[in-house]
């Protein structure tokens, strides 16, 4: 506010800036960094769009007029509407067992659940094709029995499960641990079911927390792209996801198109941050705490 | 003390410290389950199948020239990258806390982008720009500079995809160093740049290496942002990764699985390297 009011109002309570950098060192500085931020980062989001309407807005609007792409959608659709549920589900079950009680083993058992997060894309479709693929661990009983995971949506659904499997449980694990035991021990002592307790007490403190993991659990499960490749076989209109539809068309040199379908992720990826960062200005205190920026 | 409602299981009991809280077995039973099947069996099937190539096999996957160039790339490339995005990095986190100007949140929002947008997408979009005929490959080319379909693209494509970890990973530390500590050396005499590097900047190491080491090994597995822009030239620009996905489709699981497991062993020593750094500055400067 300071910078708003006349600066004879405030001059003697200002400290001297013996900890700080001179003026012009700042200028330079925040010069340096929002320039390269801006050329590295800012810029690849605009060419996505600038590309995509190059040849105008019909063009645009005609990579939505294929039938591929709107399975490709649809695909991608199902698999997030799958994948994401399932991490919630195990993502609560994981914070509640380890944030509510105290048991030996337990930081090996959260570095097992963020083990995904260090693994390559491509080696995390690669290991379900060594257990699944024809010539795989159960390759054979597979096809004897005529089930289909590789190349197909179960294996598209596994591979996006296993690259997501940490979002959920790595946020509510911290901000569990943060809120303790002390409100559901007083609602359980108060006569509620355990279940009960979760859900009016637990649920309501962990919110915010589940949402903000929830959209960035979503976002890297719709735009999975390394493993989800390895796993689904480029099957036009079948096994494609969005980012694969996007691959298809930029290797065919349609890259109107191409552009045109990854604007629709692009707008993902900005909706993404938006909400994201308005979570984290307004429910600072409810998120695992380090985020607050 | 509040009594135990029902007494579990005499395992159970003696395994975790007894609570009121209910729903242990269930939601540990769940996430063990889960963990297994997902996670743990399937990496397991890695490890069985690299087992049966032995070391030997695993080392002639490894010496082949073809493969050892990609390993070379992958890896070399990745650490120049994140040494670059190191170094932006914390000049990034440093302008974010330290200084405020118009549009700051804006910015500091800007730096989770490589989080958030699709690695597919950046990579046509960092290709497209890149490009010989596009808005920067054409501005470096006049410097001649090729960066399309060379290990210059592949290594923008992985600083792009490793500055977030840099950042974040600073960021907080920078938030947390006591003002008093500065003004106390500025009032020692100290110039601002001896205060900043015998005094800000030594706590800070750490935080800086354990930036890196996410970046790095991040690049190194990195592909959808990078197979675009590198062109896939062997020998030249073909990144480990891509040639997993090759092996794959030509049904060489053994190879495969013998370059995913190199790989998994140098990220897994990083991932250890982190751990004795962290280890080392808690007991050097008592925080991570």
């Amino acid at each position: 506010m300071s910078e708003i009011f006349s600066p004879v109002a405030v001059p003697a309570t200002k400290p001297a800036q013996v900890a700080s950098e001179g003026a012009i060192t700042r200028a330079v500085l925040i010069g340096i960094a929002v320039a390269f931020l801006a050329l590295f980062l800012v810029l690849p989001l605009f060419a996505v769009f600038t590309q995509a309407l190059s040849k105008g807005i019909g063009a645009f609007l005609d990579a939505f007029r294929e039938p591929d792409a709107w399975s490709a959608i649809r695909l991608t659709l199902t698999v997030a509407a799958i994948a994401v549920p399932f991490n919630v589900v195990f993502g609560l079950a994981a914070s509640w067992a380890i944030a509510k009680f105290e048991f030996p083993g337990k930081s090996l058992l959260i570095t097992l659940i963020d083990l995904p997060f260090s693994v390559s894309p491509v080696v995390s479709g690669m290991i379900y094709v060594l257990l699944f693929g024809s010539q795989g661990l159960f390759g054979s009983w597979l096809i004897d029995h005529g089930i289909q995971i590789l190349f197909a949506l179960p294996g598209i659904v596994l591979a996006t499960v296993f690259v997501t499997f940490p979002f959920v449980a790595r946020e509510l694990i911290p901000l569990m641990q943060e809120q303790g035991t002390a409100e559901e021990e007083a609602a359980l002592t108060l006569g509620a079911s355990g279940l009960h307790a979760f859900r009016t007490v637990t649920l309501p403190n962990i919110r915010w927390g589940l949402l903000y993991s929830v959209l960035l659990c979503n976002a890297r499960a719709m735009g999975e792209f390394g493993a989800v490749s390895v796993v689904s076989g480029h099957i036009r209109g079948l096994t494609n996801t969005i980012p694969l539809h996007v691959e298809i068309l930029y290797n065919e040199y349609n890259f109107v198109a191409a552009f045109a379908v990854a604007s629709l992720l692009a707008a993902l990826a900005l909706i993404t941050l938006v909400l994201k960062s308005f979570l984290e200005w307004r429910f600072a205190g409810e998120l695992a705490h380090g985020r607050a920026h | 003390m509040v009594e135990t409602p029902r007494p579990k299981s005499p395992l159970l009991r003696s395994f975790r410290r007894p609570s009121v809280i209910p729903g242990f077995g269930i939601s540990f039973g769940y996430t063990l389950t889960c963990l297994g099947l997902i996670v743990l069996l399937p990496l397991a099937g890695l490890v069985v199948k690299a087992s049966g190539l032995g070391l030997s096999g695993i080392w002639e996957v490894a010496t082949d020239p073809r493969v050892a160039s990609a390993l070379r790339i992958s890896f070399g490339v990745s650490a120049l990258a994140a040494l670059v995005a190191s170094a932006f990095g914390f000049l990034v986190a440093w302008v974010l806390t330290r200084y405020r100007f118009p549009g700051r949140k804006l910015v500091d929002a800007a730096v989770d982008l490589p989080f958030a947008l699709p690695t597919a997408v950046a990579g046509i979009a960092l290709a497209s720009l890149y490009a010989p005929d596009g808005l920067l490959g054409s501005a470096l080319a006049r410097l001649g500079i090729q960066a399309a379909y060379t290990p210059v693209g592949i290594f923008i494509a992985m600083v792009f995809i490793g500055l977030p970890f840099a950042v974040r990973t600073v960021q907080p530390l920078i938030a947390e160093i006591d003002k008093e500590i500065e003004e106390a050396s500025a009032t020692l005499g100290a110039t601002r740049l001896a205060t900043l590097t015998k005094v800000v900047l030594p706590p800070l190491i750490p935080a800086v290496l354990t930036g890196f080491a996410l970046a790095f090994a991040r690049g190194v597995g990195e592909y959808g942002s990078i197979i675009f822009i590198a062109g896939n030239l062997p020998y030249v620009s073909e990144i480990a990764p891509l040639l997993i996905v090759i092996k794959l489709s030509e049904f060489d699981y053994g190879g495969a699985a013998a370059i995913a497991t190199i790989m998994l062993g140098i990220s897994f020593l990083t991932l250890l390297a982190i751990n004795l750094i962290q280890a080392w500055s808690r007991r050097r400067f008592g925080y991570v």
